[in-house]
């Protein structure tokens, strides 16, 4: 019988997997074609999607991207044992784009169905757990302070001292929760895992309430995303069925649960302690740090808050050891990273490698270049937030020092790649009119400086004398230092990176003399 | 408009059942959201008073949200990403061309409140952009005739 395997994956039924899924049933039933499709996550190789893999005896066989009007062909050759199709990818585990990865958290992406236990537990599922369980609270913080890991929002804290913060508080309750308010242009790891892999973060979020003491565990997801939504109540609903939560995990005697929580399009919350304020019914405003929210965070109570990488890095750590994980990557930036290649590229999806390869790999050799196939012009590393890379740069490795040496930052590892097209003033104009959007209004800079930006963006582009034009560039340079150092959090303080980068390596779209700093 | 006082009790059904959870503001308005398509303004003061918060504590989280809508939703709702992901796929030209075809007026609404074009930044789908979220259902790599077939089939009532 033929086993069939077609993603899930929310993006891949944004192009089409659900109706080829329907054709290949209908069609087989036409044809008394016994069949098996299991629904799958995604491999993250997005340009292929859909695509359907073929279970055969050296491993699964790909094809795509599939649309219904190749069903009928597809299913002959798979009848009559062949793998010639114009969509036939050979082995998919041999795609060079897939082979060269080094997936840790994404192990069982595309393989395994989403709300299988038994193929979680397969893939060897809940290994970190059963590892954690067996040692003290405290031996599990410091695996995760030897692993190297650090906070995978954006911030890159070193996660084992967040740990090790809420362990040592002493409080009568504590929580983990977890940041899946995954709001960043260009980033899509998060989605990937909640709706893919929805066991791997439950797991990682009950390792870390058992090692610091927490019962409880809120998952803030963003209401964009109905599917991870669902799919994480589904499956927080069998793992309480079969132990994994509840008030004794796995016969340990300790208790912990999990609730999902959901945002309601505030890009704000996904700042820690905005979304804090959120989980307590509040406006997402953003609270002055100290106390910090290890210390002080949800209800005023030790919290434990990571963003859904951060946690999802656990349960490798802890069923392979720290010292494997750390051997991946470079300098201090340790592990691996997924990184997200979005926009204007050819080959986008997901790319998860040890830290350290240069971006020059990842936009051109993964992502081979733009998808328009016009000349490439920058790409934004990092969200909303982060700086416009020209092609000069792209030797840059991706590391956290590295890219904070070129006045960049790596943030969630989305990379949204820009074709010639793209006018880098008018995205400056853009990235200020955001913050102008999303700013919760709590700190001057970002509330009202966000707006001025705006006006100043646009005076200097409409300004037709070079002196009025270097005045108001003048402006611009220091409004955005006024916001970096200014604000209370990354929003306004980072908001000056895609504006001073596009005025710095763009000038010409802004109507100003090109300097040799350019390019 | 329509007499709010008959979403009394699915307010008053959804304030007993999560008045004591912690934090139930968000979860409460999104569920109010859900039965009756928006929130009524007489949903307010039931929620102020079972939470033990001022009126202005309850709008002032209201109007914070993006999601939140305190008027009936339009028949349709159209959200387009206009993040820089979907931007570098040309997602102006696709806001321009749905506003031009659907006649809508600036905040994206059409005179028959059939149609509601709205703004979001990220769908998550970022690697086939550009994409738009229709009646609750994403796609993506979108190009303007694809855009085009699929308002028409969501006009006429398919599934879209």
């Amino acid at each position: 019988m033929l086993k069939l395997f077609i993603p899930c994956d929310s993006l891949a039924r944004a192009v089409g997997a659900d109706e080829v899924a329907t054709a290949l049933t209908r069609e087989a039933q036409l044809r008394g074609l016994p069949l098996e499709l299991q629904r799958t996550s995604s491999r993250g190789l997005y340009w292929l999607e859909p695509m359907l893999e073929v279970e055969s005896a050296n491993g699964r066989l790909g094809f795509g991207p599939v649309t219904c009007a190749d069903v009928p062909s597809l299913l002959d050759a798979l009848t009559a044992g062949s793998n010639e199709h114009p969509r036939a990818l050979g082995l998919v585990e041999d795609i060079a784009y897939l082979k060269s990865q080094q997936r840790l958290l994404f192990a069982r992406a595309g393989i395994t169905r989403p709300l299988s236990l038994d193929d979680y537990l397969a893939h060897a599922g809940f290994k970190g757990l059963e590892q954690s369980i067996k040692m003290d609270g405290a031996d599990v913080v410091a695996a995760v302070l030897d692993s190297g890991l650090r906070g995978r929002g954006g911030a890159a804290f070193p996660a084992g001292i967040k740990w090790r913060t809420v362990r040592d508080a002493q409080a009568v309750q504590k929580y983990i929760v977890c940041n899946a308010d995954e709001g960043d242009s260009g980033t899509f790891a998060d989605r990937m895992l909640m709706e893919g892999d929805p066991f791997l973060l439950i797991e990682g979020m009950t390792i870390a309430g058992l090692a610091v003491g927490a019962s409880k565990g809120y998952i803030y997801v963003r209401s964009e995303y109905p599917d991870a939504i669902n799919t994480l109540n589904n499956a927080l609903e069998i793992a309480r069925q079969a132990g994994y939560l509840g008030t004794d995990i796995c016969a340990s005697a300790q208790p912990f649960d999990i609730e999902v929580r959901v945002g309601a399009g505030a890009y704000i919350c996904g700042e820690e302690t905005a979304l804090l304020e959120s989980l307590e019914g509040k406006r997402g405003t953003v609270r002055p740090k100290p106390p910090l929210p290890a210390l002080e965070g949800l209800f005023g109570l030790p919290t434990l808050v990571h963003n859904v990488l951060t946690l999802t890095s656990v349960p490798v750590i802890m069923a392979r050891g720290a010292q494997y994980y750390r051997d991946f990557g470079m300098g201090r930036s340790l592990g691996t990273m997924p990184f997200q290649l979005a926009g204007n590229v050819r080959y986008g999806g997901l790319v998860e490698r040890a830290f350290g390869l240069s971006l020059r790999e990842l936009i051109e050799g993964y992502g081979g270049g733009t998808a328009s196939g016009l000349p490439l012009k920058a790409a934004q590393v990092g969200g909303p937030l982060g700086a416009w890379i020209p092609p000069a740069h792209f030797d840059t490795p991706l590391d956290y020092e590295a890219l904070a040496g070129i006045g960049a930052m790596l943030g969630h590892g989305g990379v949204v790649v820009a074709d010639e097209s793209l006018n880098m003033a008018q995205m400056a104009r853009f990235a200020l009119q955001f913050c102008a959007e999303e700013s919760c209004g709590k700190c001057t800079p970002c509330r009202i400086g966000s707006t001025r930006g705006v006006e100043v963006v646009e005076r200097l582009i409409a300004s037709t004398a070079p002196a009025a034009r270097e005045e108001q560039a003048q402006l611009l340079w220091d409004l955005c230092d006024t916001l970096q150092y200014g604000s209370l959090c990354a929003l306004g303080g980072m908001t000056s990176y895609p504006v001073s980068s596009a005025l710095k390596h763009f000038p010409a779209d802004f109507g100003m003399a090109t300097t040799e700093a350019t390019q | 408009m329509p007499d709010e006082a008959l979403h009394l009790p699915l307010i008053n059904r959804i304030l007993a059942l999560e008045k004591d959870t912690p934090g139930s503001l968000l979860p409460i308005l999104h569920a109010i959201q859900q039965g009756a398509g928006y929130i009524p303004s007489i949903a307010v003061p039931e929620i102020a008073q079972a939470l033990n918060l001022s009126k202005a504590e309850v709008q002032g989280v209201i109007s914070f949200y993006h999601d939140f809508r305190t008027t009936p939703p339009a028949q349709h709702i159209l959200r387009l990403c206009q993040a820089e992901s979907c931007q570098s796929m040309g997602s102006g030209l696709l806001a321009a061309q749905l506003k031009e075809r659907l006649s809508l007026n600036e905040s994206g609404d059409s005179a028959d409140a059939r149609v509601s074009l709205q703004t979001v930044y990220c769908l998550g789908a970022c690697a086939c952009s550009p994409a738009m979220e229709i009646d609750g259902r994403l796609h993506a790599r979108l190009t303007p005739e694809r855009l085009d077939d699929l308002v028409n089939r969501c006009l006429e009532g398919q599934a879209c």
